[in-house]
């Protein structure tokens, strides 16, 4: 093994076939479904469903560089569009839970459907998020009961801000994957998540949000009322540890946290896509205006913009590299938690401010909605709040370099 | 393919860099900077590792193995000690390295052979000038030929200058008589030139700078310095902007290296020091500014990385460099000034670490080529 930034060709034609498909198939939509925001994008969803997810098939496997792939695909479609890549019929973040704390079965049953050919569009999708709580997921009140008479899971409660939850809880053969306790005393290790399929009784979509950005992407209100799943659609264990989960081998509330060392480096890439829409916006229009970026000029010399773009293309950079390092320890199988929010906080943090400055340089034309900056701009501020803010990923890097247990810093 | 991990070779030089900077540098940082007097006995330890002679020509007795990403890892290593031994350690390169890409065989046979001696004997290079409107692509030290002679006219400052050493490298702007010598040059076209320390008309005063206070530095005036025709090294304008990437490269790395060991004393601090009972890293103000600085650190690093591997495909990697350099300059500040802010009022204190950090990154808005790689 060696130090090495270049990408393998697996990756070069991923990276160009998703980029072809940002340009072709988002880009004209982006602007309609923005404004249209809870419509669904039939056109989208239905390329990806027929062609887009088959997109890659037939190239070898082996050229490609698996998590870092995902990394650059989910870069390519945000850069494309941020809220109609939360829409693309795919397992999602259910899919991430299912593969983190799923038996073989529980995989083969749950997701056999999004790679078969035909049938109609279907989604994933992952429920933590509670009106009182949110970042603190070990303090969800969503309740599951067993029933020994029928063998059943018992689901009482409500979540809110679930992405693709649209999707995922009323098109038939897709799932929402539900956090849920069974057992309050017990906190964290009580908690457990349940698949449950779309339309089971007592699963109610009660409706979407109005956001500030990503409106085509369906974040929606479930609601959870003596919803009855069968005991096999529960991941991982349904022992209570007392102690705490994280140090033992439950995958219970473990391999629901994992979930999240898979999903944070994807979501930083998305970040990374909204960003450079920006920048490489920018970049050209002020090539078009005549402004060339002088990498070479000394500090003194380089006008506002000019030091305002070198900054962020290397802000971005360097997000992009922490986000492609926690990808590349995935497949590595080298444990990421530290790495996966490092990459997380820097890339939400980061892209926030770039689309904001965007925004900023290009003033009136930059405000405009006749151009697409303001949008990015707003679909950019997600990525420093969902998957984990900035905050809870400064926490959990914190802990991770201090070496300290959660109860010793809140 | 996308790789983060050094290979054997590297990861055995960042383990044996690391206990040398750990054992030998890190203890005597303080006083070195103090004194302002090189810690002998650890240059020339450090000499005997051989990390500058690794990467010299085999043609003169070097190991060949030249590598930027090999140099990076290094100076990163070594600055996390000290910045000024650091940046002592590795001056042989200032000479070495210009000589061993643009020399011709007399130059090399000459000069390269007593780099690597078992006498430690420091290089050194002339690139920046003492003027508010410095501009490293457009030097106003002017080289100008007459006869088999060229000029050498102009102001140098942050010239390394350990003792022991007899030549340095000059980057001026060169121009192609004498008859048309008059004003600053219009365009910058560089050109470098070894030139002997006790060359006639070259003064050297000694200076003194808010950090580095570990590493010798002068002020050069060339007062028309005659220097022979073949002194003047074969490197055109474009090969010397690469060499100037190869010197931001070379600082960059040793920038994360200084700001890591800002972070690292400050968390360890953070750690022990209580308030109201708890240790302040329990505090969010404290644990998040610590991560911020954790986070900052790696990204930086992985640009620099990243550029250190364009060098070594041999790309054009002005533009990465600049961008690393930039990101290093503005994290390494930001990183060492907290650190100070973690210790309080200690931190204000010569007897802990992070007064001189701060000190020492606050130079990286000028620095150019006081390392390569």
């Amino acid at each position: 093994m060696a130090i090495d930034f270049e990408l393998s060709e697996g990756s070069k034609l991923a990276q160009a076939h998703y980029h072809d498909i940002a340009l072709k198939q988002m880009r004209p939509i982006s602007r309609k479904y923005d404004l249209r925001e809870h419509d669904l994008p039939v056109e989208w969803v239905d390329y990806w469903w027929n062609e887009g997810r088959f997109g890659t098939k037939g190239r070898s496997e082996k050229l490609t560089e698996g998590f870092i792939t995902i990394c650059l695909q989910a870069e390519e479609l945000c850069w494309g569009d941020a809220g109609l890549y939360l829409r693309m019929p795919t397992p999602a973040l259910g899919g991430s839970a299912v593969s983190s704390a799923g038996t073989k079965e529980q995989k083969q049953r749950f997701m056999s459907k999004f790679r078969e050919e035909g049938g109609h569009p279907i989604w994933g999708a992952m429920a933590i998020t509670e009106p009182q709580a949110g970042s603190d997921a070990a303090a969800i009140e969503t309740t599951a009961d067993f029933d020994p008479d029928t063998e059943e899971w018992i689901l009482n409660g409500t979540k809110i801000f679930c992405t693709a939850g649209e999707g995922a809880s009323t098109a038939d053969g897709g799932f929402v994957v539900v956090w849920a306790t069974i057992d309050k005393s017990a906190g964290r290790g009580g908690i457990k998540s349940f698949v449950v399929m779309a339309n089971t009784p007592g699963m109610e979509l009660i409706g979407c949000e109005k956001k500030l950005g990503i409106r085509a992407s369906d974040t929606a209100t479930l609601r959870f009322d003596n919803c009855r799943v069968p005991k096999e659609n529960l991941l991982g264990s349904a022992e209570v540890r007392k102690k705490d989960p994280t140090k033992t081998g439950d995958k219970g509330f473990k391999g629901a946290m994992a979930t999240f060392d898979a999903s944070r480096p994807i979501v930083a890439a998305m970040a990374t896509g909204v960003g450079r829409a920006a920048l490489d916006f920018l970049k050209e229009e002020l090539e078009n205006q005549g402004v060339a970026i002088r990498y070479d000029a000394p500090p003194r010399e380089l006008t506002a913009i000019e030091r305002d773009v070198i900054e962020m293309e290397a802000e971005l950079q360097a997000a992009r590299l922490l986000t492609w390092r926690a990808a590349w320890m995935m497949n590595t199988g080298k444990r990421n938690n530290l790495e996966a929010s490092m990459a997380k906080a820097k890339a939400g943090l980061a892209v926030t401010k770039i689309t904001q400055k965007a925004v900023q340089i290009l003033g009136p034309v930059g405000y405009s909605k006749k151009l697409l900056v303001e949008k990015w701009m707003r679909d950019a501020k997600i990525n420093d709040i969902y998957e984990g803010t900035q905050q809870i990923n400064q926490l959990i890097v914190a802990r991770r370099i201090l070496d300290y247990p959660s109860a010793m810093l809140r | 393919m996308i790789d983060f991990e050094p290979d054997e070779e590297q990861a055995l030089i960042i383990e044996t860099v690391h206990q040398f900077a750990e054992n030998e540098i890190r203890p005597v940082a303080r006083e070195t900077d103090e004194t302002g007097i090189p810690p002998a006995g650890v240059v020339e330890a450090a000499h005997e590792l051989g990390l500058v002679a690794n990467a010299l020509p085999e043609a003169q007795g070097g190991g060949g193995a030249r590598s930027a990403v090999t140099g990076a890892l290094i100076a990163e290593e070594l600055a996390w000690g000290d910045l000024a031994i650091a940046l002592s350690i590795l001056s042989p390169a200032l000479l070495g390295f210009p000589v061993a890409d643009f020399g011709n065989d007399a130059q090399k046979n000459e000069l390269l052979p007593g780099l690597m001696d078992s006498a430690f004997v420091p290089g050194s290079l002339a690139i920046v000038e003492p003027r508010f409107d410095f501009d490293v692509y457009r030097p106003e030290t002017t080289a100008t030929r007459d006869g088999d002679e060229f000029v050498l006219q102009g102001r140098k400052c942050q010239v390394p200058w350990l003792d022991g050493g007899t030549h340095l490298v000059v980057i001026a702007n060169e121009r192609p008589s004498t008859a048309s010598s008059s004003g600053p040059p219009a365009s910058g076209h560089l050109a470098a030139f070894v030139v002997p320390r006790d060359a006639a008309g070259l003064l050297a005063e000694p200076e003194l700078l808010m950090g580095l206070g570990g590493l010798p530095t002068v002020e050069l005036a060339f007062e028309r310095v005659r220097v022979p025709a073949s002194s003047r090294l074969d490197a055109g304008d474009d090969d010397l902007r690469r060499l100037i990437d190869r010197g931001r490269v070379a600082l960059a790395a040793a920038g994360v290296g200084t700001a890591r060991a800002a972070y690292e004393v400050s968390r360890e601090y953070a750690k022990v020091r209580e308030t109201f009972g708890q240790p302040i890293a329990t505090r969010q103000a404290i644990a998040f500014k610590l991560a911020d600085m954790a986070i900052e650190i790696d990204g930086a690093r992985l640009l620099v990385w990243e550029a250190a591997a364009a060098l070594d495909r041999g790309e054009d990697a002005s533009r990465l460099a600049r961008l690393a350099w930039d990101q290093v300059t503005r994290i390494a500040l930001q990183v060492a000034d907290g650190a100070v802010q973690v210790f309080g009022g200690h931190g204000y204190i010569r007897d802990y670490l992070p007064e001189l950090h701060l000190r020492n990154v606050a130079g990286f808005s000028s620095f150019e080529a006081l390392a390569l790689v």
